[in-house]
This record gives C-alpha cells, structure tokens and sequence, in this order.
C-alpha cells in the first residue's frame, strides 16, 4: 500500500528471502497495473483540455484577425466571400431558432410522457415503452435529416404554400421529436424521485391520478423537469445533420422558423466539406464557431446538472 | 351522555388483507368505530394496526396485488366502502387521513390546507380562505401562521407541519380522521400539542389512531383495540383495556413484559 | 334524537350523490390524459416507423446485391455501397480497438481504484462533461489533433480514433454501472483467500460485470457507426471509388496496416452525399442506404437492450 515501505522492502529483502522478492514483484506488478489503468482514465480530462486547447488554438489565430467586437456585433457572417464579414450572430440566430422550434416540440410532449410514464403506465407499458424510446435515440441523425427534408418539408409546404425547400421550421420539428426521449427519461427520474408519501398525502385528500400528476408530482419535480429541459437545449444547439440537410446553408440573421438560414454547426460541416487550405482564416473561422458552440453547450450543461443535483439533494 | 351507548360510525366485519406477495396481514377482524370517539390502535409493530387503519380510506389500492375480503361498513348510509362498486375516491372524501411522518406538498400553507377544496373543485375564492383560516384554527395552528400562509410549508417546524397537515385533512369536513402513529416523528411538546387537539377535534368527527405508545392510546382513546400478528386479540373501553384486560397477551403487552 | 339522525342521514346521502357525480367528471380527465401521454411517447415512434417505412418505399429499386458490391458512380442507378461498407466496417475496427481497452480501463480504475479526493472528481466531472459535448466538436478536435497536429491526414485511423473519443463516455459509464452491481461480499472472499487487488478485479469484477460492459459497448458502436458529422469534420472524402488495401495479405508477415493512412468513406457519409446531390435519382441511393443503416442501428441497440434485461433477469445477489 505504501510507496515507501514498497522500496525499503525492495532494497533490503531481495536478499533476505525468495518469498519476500517474490511480494515485491508482486507489489510492483499491482502497482504498474493500477498507473495504466489511471492513464486510461486520465484520457478523459486529456480530451476535455485536448478540445478546449484545439478550439482556443486555432480561434485564436481568427481574433487575431476579426476583432471580438465585430464578432459579437456585426450581422453579417461571410468569410468565404471577397468582402468578408464576421459576425456569429447570423449563426447564433439560425441555431438558436431551430433550438426553440425543436423545443416548442419536445416540451409539451415530453413532459407529457414523462408525467405518463411515471404516474400513469402499469409497470407492463412501462416495459414495453422505455426500451422502444431507447431504440429512438439510437437512430442516426442523419436519417432524421433525410426526414425532415423529404418527407417533413414537402408535407409542410402543402400547408403552407409559400415554405422554402430549406427551412428551419421542418429541421427544428424533426430535432424535436428526437428531442422527446431525453425530456421524457431525464423528468421521468424527476418525477420518480418524489416520495411515495406525498402522494399518498394527496390520494388521501381524495384526489385523482390527474390531479395528484399535475397539482402535486410536477411542482414537486420542477427543478428536475427543468433541468431536463435546460439538457434538451444542449443537445438541440449541439445537433448537426438535421440542420445540416434540412434547415439550409445561408447565414442569416432571421428568427423567422419559415426562413432557411445556416446553424453554427451547419456551417462547420459546409466549410468541412469544402477544401480549405489549413491555417486559412476560413479553416480557422469553423473553430471560432466551435468554440462559440461548445462554451453554449457547456454552459447549458452546467446549468443542467447544478439543478438537477440540487433536486436530488432536495430528498 | 356518560351512559348512553354511542352511536356506530363504522365497523370492520370479518376483514381479511393479503398484500400482493400473498402475505395475510389482517385475520377475520372485527371491530366497532363509535361516532365522536376516539378509537386507539396499539400492538407490537408489523401486528397489522396500520395495515387495519389503512384499509378505511383504501389506501391499499393505490398498490396492485393488494386484496380485502370481508366489510368495512359505513353509517348512517350503510356503505360496506371495500365493495368494488365503490370508488376508493369517494371513500377517501368522506374519510382523511394523517400520515406517521408529516407529508405537507411543496406548496404554500395557504394551499396546502386549500388543497382539499381544490381537487373538490371549490372555486370561490371567499369560501376557500374561510374553509382555510377555520381549518387552521381547528388545528390550532391560525395564530402561528395567519400572516404568513403564502409561506412555504416546508419551512414550519416537524410539530407545525403536522398539525398543517391535520388542518389540510379537516378542511374537507371528513366524517372520520385516520391517524396513522402521528406524533412518531415529533418531540414531546409537540406530541402533546397534537393529543390536546385530536380530544378536541372529536366533538366535530369520529377518529381512528394507530400508536406504537401506550400511554398516548391510554391519555386520548375512549376505546382501544389491541392487535397481534393480524388478529384482533382484544377490544373495549380503554379503561377496561388498561386496568382489568381480559386476556394475558394483551396485560403482557401492556405491562411491557412483550413488544 | 331520531330525527336528528334521520336528518343526518338524508344529508350524508345527499352529499354522496353530488361527490359520485363529481368523481366520474374528474375521472373522465384521468382518462383523457392516460390517452394524450401514451399517443405523445407514441409519437416518437411513430415517426420512426413512418420514417423506416419511407427510406424502404424511395429506396426500394436500390436493394439488390450490386448496390453493396458498386462503388460511387457518377450514374445514381449504377452507383454502390461497396468503399461505404468496408469503409465503415475498417472503421469500427478501431474505434473498437480504442474505446473498448480505454473505456473499460477507465471503467475500472474510477469504481475500484481511484480514491475519494479532488483528482476523482476532477476525472468523473470531465467524463460527463464529454457525454454532453455536440459530436462535431469531436470532429474539431480530430481535425486539429490527428489531422493535422499528429499529421495522421484524413484516414481511417483518424476516424477511428475520434469516435473511439466520442464513444468513451459511453464505455465508461456503462463499465461502472455493471460494476457497481457487483456485492462487496463477492470482493471480500476472493481477498479472503489472499487475492491482490489485480486478481479481484480480472477474475472477479471484470468476469461478472461484462455482460453489462458488453451491451453499454454495443450502444456505443451503434452509436458511431451512425455518426457523420465528426467524420464530415475531418474532411472524409466523399467520392471514394477503391478500397483500402487488406488488412491481410498473403505474403509474410500477412498482415498489413496500411489500410490504416488510407482515404476512405462510411456509410452516413455516402448517404449524405447523396442527399446533397440536386440530382433526385441520388436521393434513391440515400434512402436505401438510410433504410440500411436504421436496420443496423436498430438491430444493435435491440441486442444491447435484450442483452440487459436477460442479466437484469438472472442476476444472482
């Protein structure tokens, strides 16, 4: 156990018997073992600070160049063009409308399912249900962007006429239904959470499944079901493929979900595909969006966490 | 008054309880609840006594598997309230409980005492707070809390939150009070409180309550019923029950020799 | 007296009535909500469904065997899955490789060795921190990183080893769960016979924990192979028309790692190309190739589930 006994041993009882030499191996074979398994766990705080380095990296050759100001101000994001501009906020835009549709989605029926799910379904449909939510998230997104493009627009533009073949509104709707299992899983456990006793406190009183579900199990559950929500932002801004195929590639500053505008992730993939030369302010451009899309995420992330682990610590 | 024999509230006949395992807690009991009474329940723990006193607003169905055989029936109207046909809902408006440890929700005092009325659908705001400020005098609990009921009830005290929990089950007038060992996660002078006003509240309703205490059965019941392993072993006056019990099990444990 | 009683007795009945009614109006609401929650979790699949069953309907024509023996063509009805296929297969390969040894490692040394102090929990926040970060940062990273920082260029090594990062989280938390699950009882016989900590965890914790390393790996994989933005990061070529040289050759030492540095492509990667053609025909192509890649996502997340409940059912302590 102790490093310092370890090479008292080892000085000392190589020669005063085989056995003890034979501890002492063993002791620096135990040892070697558990350095290798620590580097390996060690690799997960390697790839945080190996991403975070990435991104500042190569950002910063970007801001040497575009100052923070025009960054965050102007409304313009062209970087490719002749006459270069470089404002996120076209991006932010686009990400942030796709987000709120997706959302506009997956809150309402997300949070519905869950309140079913917890309160409502025999432990049977329990069963069946959360596995086949399970088998939903492991769907590649990419087919979702398929979807949405195909499928989702067209029956779209039969409502409304005037609906581009890009557009936000088609892409944040697909993000959404992929949305639905997280909110659903991540408020079941919220809700799953609140002690049998205070339902019991309101059946006793007389009350229904409904009344006990929506009057006493939600706010019961709140901070748990808002951090699902928080969650489900940073997966909906995070989200590539859909927005990718679907929502379209122009940067523009619109919050109109009818419009076709580029996310901050479509645009990465959109100059990736393309064959920028390594140290172009184009190349660096795409890790100045990531780290505008990764401090977001983490952000929203934090968020997440601190308030569902206030919930749990509440019980 | 002193001689007259009460009138029957409800009475338990025959009731035999399995849980969904298959265990039979409760054996053929049998027992009277007489109305503006209190009726204790006492017994080493696992006899069945809050298994008994749960079965009154059925709160057994809120688990599947579970099963009563037998009657519990209710008057004036003669409901047997165990009846398939009858909704635990219904029984659970006419019958409230109070819980072993303080459940209050995460809500005001204001509406968790109010809480009753809305799920009865009371919308008048006036009969609300009238029906709230009675309950909480009921409880013994306005003076504490009338300037601050928009409060949240998780900051009153284990004894104060007990006794909110009272006013929220005696704002819906109930017929019977359950009392499930109420005072067994409080401090003396809490308990004490909480005694003082279960003897006052029987002027208004009948109440059942399940103690692990004897001296509490023998300070506040009119009657108590002393239960081992699922059966009824002995029931009577609780002066009766205390000083000339007619069987040895139930002096034994009364003695403190067992339990 | 008996009037009193009688009295009462009509108000009790009375008031029955009325609370009977008022029961069946709020029980109605019970069932309409029982009714929305179950058609909003049906929703989700819903869309799956009619998703799968529209990728088969517009990609049906594609579904003959030279659809996965072709390579790319400028032709979309000539036009195959083969440099796709093997692409994804090499791919795997090691990102298997990477995240299942690391992962597992990883595993072990936070639930069996890593001490109560500030260095843990630096190690535990950052690996749920990766679970939440956007899969095209990883593709950032890689292109900074091994693309270009390790100069491994757009291969399949690099492919591999980035979604051998992203799928770590995945192999790690799953290592714990199944971990955990093991009693310390189990632990304190094998000391008890004089184990060191090293046989404990090979012969004991790993043995009895891998059914539940095996599925949270299944779910990771299933999760990479489907992955495409990542690998779109790094720059993958999309029109590959060869394959990598064989991993195994005839001639000594039979095995060859040049397939490693090659170019290639993988399934999603095709299918987005092809989405992205103007030319409708190439949208055949993709639906087919998404039809198939749903159908191995399916089948693997499937697995890992029936998997889990299998040890969930026969779970000894």
């Amino acid at each position: 156990m102790n490093t310092a006994t370890n090479m008292q041993n080892q000085s000392t009882a190589l020669s005063i018997s085989p056995r003890l030499a034979k501890n002492v191996r063993r002791n620096i074979k135990e040892r070697v073992i558990e350095l290798i398994l620590m580097l390996a766990a060690l690799s997960a705080v390697f790839t945080t600070f190996a991403i975070v380095a990435i991104l500042l990296y190569e950002s910063l050759g970007f801001f040497k160049v575009v100052s923070l100001v025009e960054f965050f101000t102007s409304t313009e994001w062209t970087p490719l063009f002749e006459d270069a501009h470089y404002g996120i906020m076209p991006l932010v835009s686009g990400t942030l409308t796709t987000s709120a549709v997706a959302l506009a989605v997956a809150v309402p029926v997300g949070t519905i399912g869950a309140i079913y799910l917890s309160e409502f379904a025999s432990h049977k449909v329990r069963e069946i249900v959360k596995p086949m939510l399970e088998l939903l998230v492991g769907v590649p997104t990419i087919a979702f962007g398929y979807f949405a493009l195909l499928f989702i627009t067209p029956l779209l533009q039969k409502v409304f006429p005037e609906l581009p073949g890009f557009n936000m509104l088609s892409a944040g709707i697909v993000m959404g239904v992929m949305i639905v299992p997280y909110i659903a899983s991540v408020a079941e456990d919220a809700m799953r959470a609140v002690p049998m006793s205070m339902r019991e406190g309101s059946y006793a009183m007389g009350a229904t499944r409904f009344q006990t579900a929506i009057r006493v199990v939600t706010p019961a559950a709140v901070s748990g079901i808002v951090a699902a929500y928080i969650l489900a932002i940073s997966r909906a801004v995070g989200e590539t493929m859909v927005v990718a195929v679907a929502a379209g590639q122009q940067p523009i500053l619109t919050f109109n979900p009818m419009d076709g505008a580029a996310t901050i992730t479509a645009y990465i993939v959109q100059v990736a595909m393309g064959d920028l030369p390594h140290g172009s302010i184009g190349y660096q451009s795409i890790f100045a969006a990531g780290l505008v899309l990764f401090a977001l995420t983490l952000g929203f992330n934090i968020i997440g966490h601190v308030v569902r682990k206030k919930f749990r610590e509440q019980y | 008054m002193i001689n007259a024999t009460p009138a029957l509230k409800a009475e338990s006949r025959d009731l035999n309880f399995f849980y969904s395992n298959g265990n039979q807690a409760l054996k053929s009991v049998n027992m009277p609840l007489y109305e503006n009474k209190i009726t204790a329940l006492i017994g080493p723990s696992g006899c069945g006594k809050s298994t008994f006193l749960r079965c009154f607003n059925r709160m057994h169905d809120l688990y599947p598997g579970n099963k009563y055989e037998g009657k519990i029936v209710m008057h004036p109207d003669n409901t047997n309230i165990l009846e398939a046909g009858v909704d635990p809902i219904e029984v659970r408006m006419r019958i409230s409980m109070v819980f072993q440890k303080p459940n209050p929700f995460p809500k005001s005092i204001f509406e968790n005492v109010a809480y009753g009325l809305r799920v009865r659908g009371e919308k008048n705001k006036r009969t609300v707070a009238d029906k709230v400020e009675e309950a909480l005098k009921g409880a013994a609990l306005w003076n504490e809390v009338k300037d601050r009921q928009q409060d949240l009830a998780f900051n009153l005290s284990g004894g104060q939150q007990q006794r909110l929990c009272i006013a929220r089950a005696l704002a819906t007038d109930p017929e019977i009070m359950l009392f499930d060992e109420p005072t067994s996660a409080l401090d003396p002078i809490a308990t004490a409180n909480i005694e003082e006003l279960m003897s006052e509240l029987k002027s208004k309703l009948t109440i059942l309550v399940v103690t692990h205490n004897m001296q509490q059965a023998a300070r506040v019941s009119d009657y108590t019923a002393y239960m081992y392993l699922g059966e009824m072993m002995e029931y009577g006056d609780t002066d009766t029950i205390f000083t000339r019990p007619t069987r040895k099990e139930t002096e034994d444990y009364i003695t403190g020799k067992f339990g | 007296m008996t009037t009193e009683t009688l009295k009462t007795k009509a108000s009790v009945l009375e008031n029955l009535v009325a609370v009977r009614a008022m029961i069946r109006r709020h029980k109605r609401n019970d069932v309409i909500f029982a009714a929305i929650g179950l058609i909003a979790l049906m929703l989700g699949l819903l869309t799956l469904l009619t998703l799968f069953i529209d990728l088969v309907m517009d990609g049906y024509p594609r579904f003959n065997l030279e659809f996965f023996s072709n390579f790319p063509s400028r032709r979309a009805a000539n036009a195959g899955l083969l440099s796709a296929w093997v692409g994804s297969l090499l791919v795997m390969a090691v990102t298997f490789l990477t995240a299942v040894p690391m992962g597992v490692a990883a595993g072990l040394y936070l639930e069996e060795y890593a001490p109560k102090n500030w260095f843990s929990d630096l190690i535990e926040i950052n690996v749920s921190n990766l679970a939440g970060v956007p899969s095209i940062i990883y593709g950032l990273l890689a292109l900074g990183l091994f693309v270009y920082g390790l100069g491994l260029g757009e291969s399949i090594l690099t492919a591999g080893l980035t979604l051998g990062l992203l799928t770590l989280p995945v192999v790690i938390v799953s290592t714990r769960e199944a971990i955990r699950g093991i009693p310390v009882a189990i632990r304190e016989a094998a000391y008890a016979v004089g184990a060191t900590k090293w046989q404990v965890v090979k012969d004991h914790v790993v043995k009895y924990s891998q059914g539940g390393i095996l599925t949270g790996v299944i779910i990771g994989m299933s999760r990479a192979i489907g992955e495409t933005a990542p690998i779109i990061t790094i720059g993958a070529l999309t029109f590959i028309a060869f394959l990598p040289p064989a991993p195994i050759t005839e001639v000594a030492p039979f095995i060859n790692f040049e397939w490693l540095s090659s170019g290639f492509t993988v399934l999603p990667i095709q299918m987005f190309n092809w989405l992205s053609r103007p030319d409708h025909a190439f949208h055949t192509n993709a639906a087919a190739t998404g039809a198939i890649i749903i159908l191995l996502t399916l089948l693997m997340n499937g697995t890992a589930i029936y998997l889990r409940y299998q040890i969930r059912k026969n779970i000894k302590w």
